[in-house]
C-alpha cells in the first residue's frame, strides 16, 4: 500500500515537471517577440528592450527555464504586468473562490445525480426514469456559457430569484454551482444509472434478496457500495473538465476566482500572470487527483491487500 | 442468431455494410442525429444561397429587433442583433465554422492520436512510456485552460483555432488505441505476419492499422460534439475567428449585455448549438452501438 502511494507521489511529481516545461514554452510559441507580444504592437524598441530585460528574456533558453523552474519552487512565480505584484500572491487571494465553486459544483451534480440515478435504474422505464435521461441528455450537450446565461435570464431578470453575479453567500453560489456542475450531474447520472442496472443483476444482489433483506437495505449497503470505485474513477476523470468549465463559469457570473483571471490577464496580455494561474490549476489538479488515488486504498479493498 | 449455422459460404447473407446500416436505421436517435445535422450541413454549404440577408451588413433600424410577429419591424424572423443584422442568417453562417472547426479538429486530433497509439502500443517499454506520460502531462492542464492560453498566445484566427483545438485532443485516442493495440499484437495473425518476414512498419500499418479504423471511428465521432462546443467556448471568450465572421459562440457572447431587453440574441444561437451537439452525439452514439458497442462507456 505504501508502494502504491509512493507510486502515484512519485507520478504527480514527474508530471508537474513536465507541466512547468509546457507552461515554461508557453510564451515562447509566440510569432515574433514573447516582450513585444506583451506591450503593443507598435511600442518602441527600447521598451520592448526593456521588458527583455525585465522578464529575463535576453538569457538563454535553458538558463531562463531553470531560473523559471528554480523561482517556482522557492514560490516565484512572476511579476503581474498588470497588477505589479507577485503573480502567487495574486492568485493565491483568487483561489479560494474557485476551490469554493468548483466544490459546490461538484457536491450539487452529486447530489442530484445519485439519487436520479438510483431511481432511474431501480424504476426503469417509468417516467421517473425517462425524465431523468432527458435531463441526463441535456446536460451533456447545452454548452455551459449558454447555459449559465439561460439560467440569469429565467431566475435573475425574469423571476429576479437569485443573483446573477458576484460572490457572498449561497445565494450567490447557487447559479454558477448548478451551471458548472451540469455536465457532470449529467455523466454521473448516466453512469449510476447503467452500473445499477448491472449490478442489481448480479448474484450477491439475489442472495441478500434471498436471505430477506430489504429492498432498501440491498440497494444502498449492498449495491451502492460497489458503485462508489466506478464513480470515483470517473469523478477524477471530470475534474479537469470542471476546472476548465470553471474559467467560464466565472467569466459568465463574474465570480472573482483564478479561471476569470486567467481570461482576463490574456485580454491584457499579462502572460506571467496567465503562466502562473496555468501551473497553479495545474498543481490543484494533480494534487486532488492524488487524494483520490490515495482514496482508491479505503474503498477498494484489492488494492489495499495487493 | 446465425452462429450456429455452418457457413458454406454460399448463403445469401447481407453483406456487412447493409446489416451495419440497417441496425443504425432502428435507433430513432441515431436517425433523428443524422437528419439534423444533414440539415446543418447543407444549411452550412449553401448559406449563400439560402440565407435570407447579408450576415454582417449592419442595420441600426433593426438593432435588437424581435423575432417575427412581435414589434413593429417584424422583418427578421428570429430578430435582429445589436447591430442590427439578421440572426438567421448569422445562425446559418456560423455553422460554417462549427462544422468546418469540429470536423478538422477532429481530424487531426484523431490522426495524432492513432499515429501515437499505434506506436506505444506496438513498440511498448520506452516508447510506450514516453508517449503515456507526455498524456499524463498534457490532461493535468485543463483542456479549456491550455487552449485559452495557447490562442492568447498565437493570436486569434480560424486557422490557430483549428491548430490548438487539433493539438490538444490527442489523448484519448492514443489512449484507447493503444489498449487495442496491446491486445492485437499478441493475436495469430499478427504473429503470422511476423513468421512470414513482416517488419514492424509493415506489421503496423498493414496487418494492425486496418484493425483500430473502428474504435478510432467511434472515439472521434464522441469528440466531435466536444470540439464544437470548445470552438464555440473559445469564440464566446472573444478567442476564436474574430468578429464580423458570425460564429454561434460569438452571437451567443453578443447577447450578453442585453439579456433584460432582448432575450433572443444569446438565446437561439445556443439552441442552435445545442441541437447540433445534441445531434452529433446522436449519431456518434448510433455509430458506437452498430460498430462496436463494447466501446460504451
Amino acid at each position: 500500500m505504501t508502494r502504491y502511494i509512493a507510486r502515484r507521489l512519485a507520478l504527480s511529481l514527474f508530471v508537474l515537471f513536465g507541466v512547468t516545461v509546457v507552461v515554461f514554452g508557453l510564451i515562447h510559441l509566440a510569432p515574433g517577440d514573447p516582450a513585444r507580444l506583451m506591450l503593443y504592437d507598435t511600442a518602441p524598441e527600447e521598451e520592448v528592450q526593456a521588458m527583455r530585460k525585465a522578464l529575463g528574456l535576453d538569457q538563454p533558453l535553458r538558463l531562463q527555464y531553470w531560473l523559471f523552474l528554480s523561482g517556482a519552487l522557492r514560490g516565484d512565480l512572476g511579476r503581474s504586468l498588470y497588477y505589479k505584484q507577485p503573480a502567487l500572491r495574486i492568485i493565491l487571494e483568487h483561489l479560494p473562490a474557485t476551490v469554493e465553486l468548483t466544490f459546490a459544483a461538484l457536491f450539487v451534480s452529486l447530489l442530484v445525480a445519485v439519487p436520479m440515478g438510483i431511481l432511474s435504474a431501480v424504476r426503469r422505464d417509468s417516467v421517473w426514469d425517462y425524465a431523468g435521461m432527458l435531463l441526463a441528455t441535456i446536460g451533456q450537450a447545452a454548452p455551459v456559457f449558454w447555459l449559465g446565461l439561460m439560467l440569469i435570464l429565467l431566475f435573475s431578470v425574469q423571476w429576479m430569484l437569485l443573483p446573477s453575479s458576484g460572490r457572498g453567500g449561497i445565494v450567490n453560489l447557487i447559479l454558477p454551482s448548478v451551471t458548472l456542475g451540469a455536465p457532470l450531474m449529467a455523466l454521473v447520472t448516466r453512469l449510476v444509472r447503467s452500473g445499477m442496472l448491472d449490478i442489481l443483476g448480479e448474484d450477491y444482489i439475489r442472495t441478500a434478496r434471498a436471505k430477506g433483506l430489504a429492498e432498501q437495505l440491498v440497494i444502498y449497503r449492498h449495491a451502492l457500495r460497489n458503485m462508489l470505485i466506478p464513480l470515483v474513477t470517473v469523478v477524477g476523470l471530470q475534474l479537469g473538465a470542471l476546472l476548465g468549465g470553471a474559467v467560464i463559469t466565472e467569466t459568465i457570473f463574474a465570480w472573482p476566482g483564478v479561471g476569470r483571471l486567467v481570461v482576463t490577464a490574456i485580454t491584457a496580455r499579462d502572460y506571467p500572470l496567465v503562466q502562473a494561474a496555468t501551473l497553479l490549476v495545474s498543481v490543484y489538479f494533480v494534487a486532488i487527483n492524488l487524494l483520490l488515488d490515495v482514496l482508491y486504498v479505503y474503498i477498494d479493498p484489492r488494492i489495499r491487500f495487493a | 442468431m446465425s452462429a450456429s449455422r455452418p457457413e458454406t459460404g454460399n448463403e445469401k447473407v447481407p453483406a456487412r455494410k447493409e446489416r451495419l446500416v440497417a441496425r443504425f436505421l432502428r435507433s430513432r436517435r441515431a436517425i433523428f442525429g443524422s437528419l439534423f445535422l444533414l440539415t446543418i450541413a447543407l444549411a452550412a454549404v449553401f448559406a449563400e444561397a439560402i440565407s435570407p440577408a447579408n450576415p454582417e451588413v449592419i442595420d441600426m433600424s433593426h438593432r435588437l429587433s424581435p423575432p417575427a410577429g412581435g414589434g413593429a419591424s417584424g422583418k427578421f424572423l428570429l430578430g435582429g442583433d445589436q447591430l442590427g443584422r439578421d440572426m438567421l442568417s448569422r445562425i446559418i453562417y456560423g455553422a460554417r465554422i462549427s462544422l468546418t472547426v469540429g470536423v478538422t479538429a477532429v481530424l487531426l486530433s484523431g490522426t495524432l492520436g492513432v499515429l501515437l497509439g499505434l506506436l506505444a502500443g506496438y513498440y511498448r517499454g520506452r516508447t510506450d512510456e514516453t508517449i503515456m506520460r507526455l498524456a499524463d502531462i498534457q490532461l493535468a492542464i485543463p483542456t479549456i485552460l491550455l487552449a485559452i492560453a495557447l490562442v492568447g498566445v498565437l493570436g486569434p484566427s480560424l486557422r490557430n483555432l483549428i491548430l490548438v483545438l487539433g493539438v490538444t485532443g490527442w489523448v484519448i485516442y492514443a489512449r484507447t488505441i493503444r489498449g487495442v493495440v496491446l491486445s492485437l499484437r499478441e493475436q495469430q495473425f499478427v504473429e503470422a505476419a511476423r513468421a512470414l518476414g513482416s517488419g514492424d512498419g509493415r506489421t503496423l500499418f498493414r496487418y494492425i492499422m486496418p484493425n483500430v479504423w473502428t474504435p478510432a471511428i467511434v472515439v472521434a465521432s464522441q469528440q466531435m460534439g466536444f470540439m464544437i462546443i470548445m470552438e464555440s467556448a473559445l469564440s464566446f471568450l472573444g478567442l476564436g475567428v474574430p468578429p464580423p465572421t458570425p460564429t454561434w459562440g460569438g452571437m451567443i457572447a453578443d447577447g450578453r449585455g442585453y439579456l433584460a431587453t432582448a432575450w433572443h440574441v444569446t438565446t437561439f444561437p445556443g439552441v442552435v448549438l445545442m441541437a447540433t451537439v445534441l445531434a452529433v452525439n446522436f449519431f456518434g452514439d448510433g455509430l458506437r452501438d452498430v460498430l462496436d458497442p463494447r466501446l460504451r462507456l
